[in-house]
């Protein structure tokens, strides 16, 4: 089932442009990685998906970017935040108490019954793999937690909206390989339930845990293909040269 | 070429010396204060009325008038104060009408504070009909500190991260809620500071009361916010300049009060702020 379909899809910021004719689509419950170096547009697009670009103030575009058959334009902007999660490249928990973090989004959209509340916590915790490590210590500040830990408190805190959808926005580069490791794990997990879109600067990440991979490169993209397709026998020349790494 | 010690402790001497020479005045008028109104405080002092045409009695009614002022210039001040700070840090567009309105808070923080006491004349007093009550006085000190709580409102809602705004919107909060529950929680501090800075600016002025609220003598307690009453600054002038033969003490010690009434509010506001910066977890 297609989840996402993008066409012809332009971006500038004032009169730099950033992603160019991008046309693609994703299916759901699959996890694309996008990769390219600095500048090829992948957070670009990703945040395109969420409609944070819009945030910018000089933010233009043309194309049209489809969810579930529906313009994401058209509609209503805390639903579509509401169906679409994004965690970002560094942890960042909101200046709360690990349990006010988890349930905010639920509070947001106006859950007030405390045992609901709870239970979300509590279920998303576990979903995200760190219930264990913090369900003694739920009303102290996020930002005790290690960078690791509070990554997947982030990662929680978008499950227990319910969204559909999983943006990673180069979601291990703040962190070690063991916290990357489990993060990944997570990813592999969520699939089952989620439809996951991971943009990486990391090249083993992508062919680790990406059903396909997309590699963009100064705003457009450049090829896209199954995972062992890019990683042994990709078609461009460029993205050959990108993940033996001969640039990038 | 001088040895780089020299100059560095050439430099140190001048930075110190600098400091020093902030503190030594403060310090002076606190001390001179201290020395020659604490002997003026008793019991009497604070709660009576003038008496003998103000060379005795106390100076309760001009404590209790000054109170007023200040409480309902903050009660004017710091919501409207509030309100703008927010539309122009979290919704005002970068364009022209926006720059206009900013150069216009900028200008009226410039504003000297007799002008303040002639626009409060000419719009409460004799405008909305006010009459030369404490209504008239606290708008118009309310109006002179708007520029302060704005800017310093501002400021702090400016400083609470960006990544916390799009966090909050990015979990599907609308913008209302995304300033309600994240923004405004963290800018208390910042906003806190400039009440406090709005609330001794508000106590201490003399020209804005002068044509607006202040009651040359008036030996009782306002009856509502549309009787005149008398205020510490206004006292404090016309003790030392209008009546003869006032002795130094009841001045020192008007001074003092004065001085003590600004230095408490601003402690209050200091420990609260602490308390909500102790709170603070990024």
């Amino acid at each position: 089932m297609r989840k996402f379909g993008i066409e012809n899809l332009n971006i500038w910021f004032g009169k730099v442009q950033a992603l160019k004719g991008v046309s693609l689509a994703i299916e759901a419950n699959e996890i694309l990685s996008i990769i390219g170096p600095s500048n090829s547009g992948k957070t670009t697009f990703l945040r395109m998906l969420h409609r944070l670009n819009e945030l910018e103030q000089n933010f233009r575009m043309s194309g049209s970017v489809l969810m579930d058959a529906l313009d994401v334009r058209s509609v209503d902007l805390e639903l579509l935040r509401k169906k679409i999660g994004i965690i970002f490249a560094l942890p960042l928990p909101l200046p709360l108490s690990i349990f006010d973090n988890v349930s905010f989004g639920p509070r947001m959209h106006g859950i007030r019954a405390r045992k609901r509340l709870t239970d979300i916590a509590e279920q998303s915790l576990k979903q995200a793999y760190i219930w264990d490590e913090v369900k003694d210590r739920l009303h102290e500040s996020a930002f005790k937690l290690s960078g690791g830990q509070q990554q997947r408190l982030c990662i929680a805190r978008t499950l227990a909206t319910g969204p559909e959808v999983i943006l990673f926005d180069e979601p291990c580069s703040g962190l070690d390989p063991v916290s990357t490791a489990r993060v990944e794990e997570t990813m592999l997990e969520l699939k089952k339930d989620y439809t996951i879109v991971l943009v990486t600067n990391n090249v083993k990440q992508a062919a680790r845990v990406g059903d396909r991979t997309a590699f963009f490169l100064s705003g457009e993209l450049v090829e896209l293909d199954t995972t062992d397709k890019i990683f042994t026998a990709p078609s461009n020349k460029r993205t050959d040269d990108y993940i033996r790494g001969k640039f990038g | 070429m001088m040895n780089p010690r020299t100059v560095q402790k050439i430099a140190f001497f001048s930075l110190f010396l600098s400091t020093l020479l902030i503190v030594v005045p403060v310090g002076m008028i606190v001390v001179i204060i201290v020395q020659k109104g604490l002997p003026a405080i008793t019991w009497q002092f604070l709660t009576d009325v003038p008496r003998q045409g103000m060379r005795a009695g106390g100076i309760f009614p001009a404590i209790v008038g000054t109170l007023y002022l200040v409480l309902g210039a903050v009660a004017f001040a710091l919501p409207i104060g509030l309100l703008a700070a927010i539309y122009l840090s979290e919704y005002a567009r970068d364009n022209v009408m926006n720059r206009i309105v900013k150069l216009a808070i900028v200008n009226l923080a410039g504003v000297p504070s007799v002008v303040y006491g002639l626009f409060g004349l000419a719009m409460f007093v004799v405008w909305c009909r006010f009459g030369a009550s404490i209504l008239s006085g606290a708008l118009t000190l309310g109006i002179m500190i708007l520029p302060i709580i704005i800017t310093a409102s501002r400021e702090a809602l400016e400083a609470v991260p960006q990544t916390f705004r799009e966090v909050s919107l990015s979990l599907g909060a609308s913008k209302w809620q995304t300033i309600r529950h994240i923004v405004l929680p963290n800018a208390i501090p910042g906003i806190i500071t400039g009440t406090i800075l709005g609330i001794g600016r508000a106590a201490g002025e003399t020209a804005p009361i002068l044509f607006t609220v202040a009651a040359f003598y008036l030996p009782r307690l306002p009856k509502s916010i549309f009787d005149q009453a008398m205020a510490l600054p206004y006292h404090l002038y016309v003790i030392s300049t209008q009546v003869p033969n006032v002795d130094e003490k009841v001045r020192y010690g008007t001074a003092f009060v004065l001085l003590a009434m600004v230095l408490t509010v601003n402690l209050v506001a200091i420990v609260i702020r602490y308390k909500f910066r102790k709170q603070k977890k990024w």
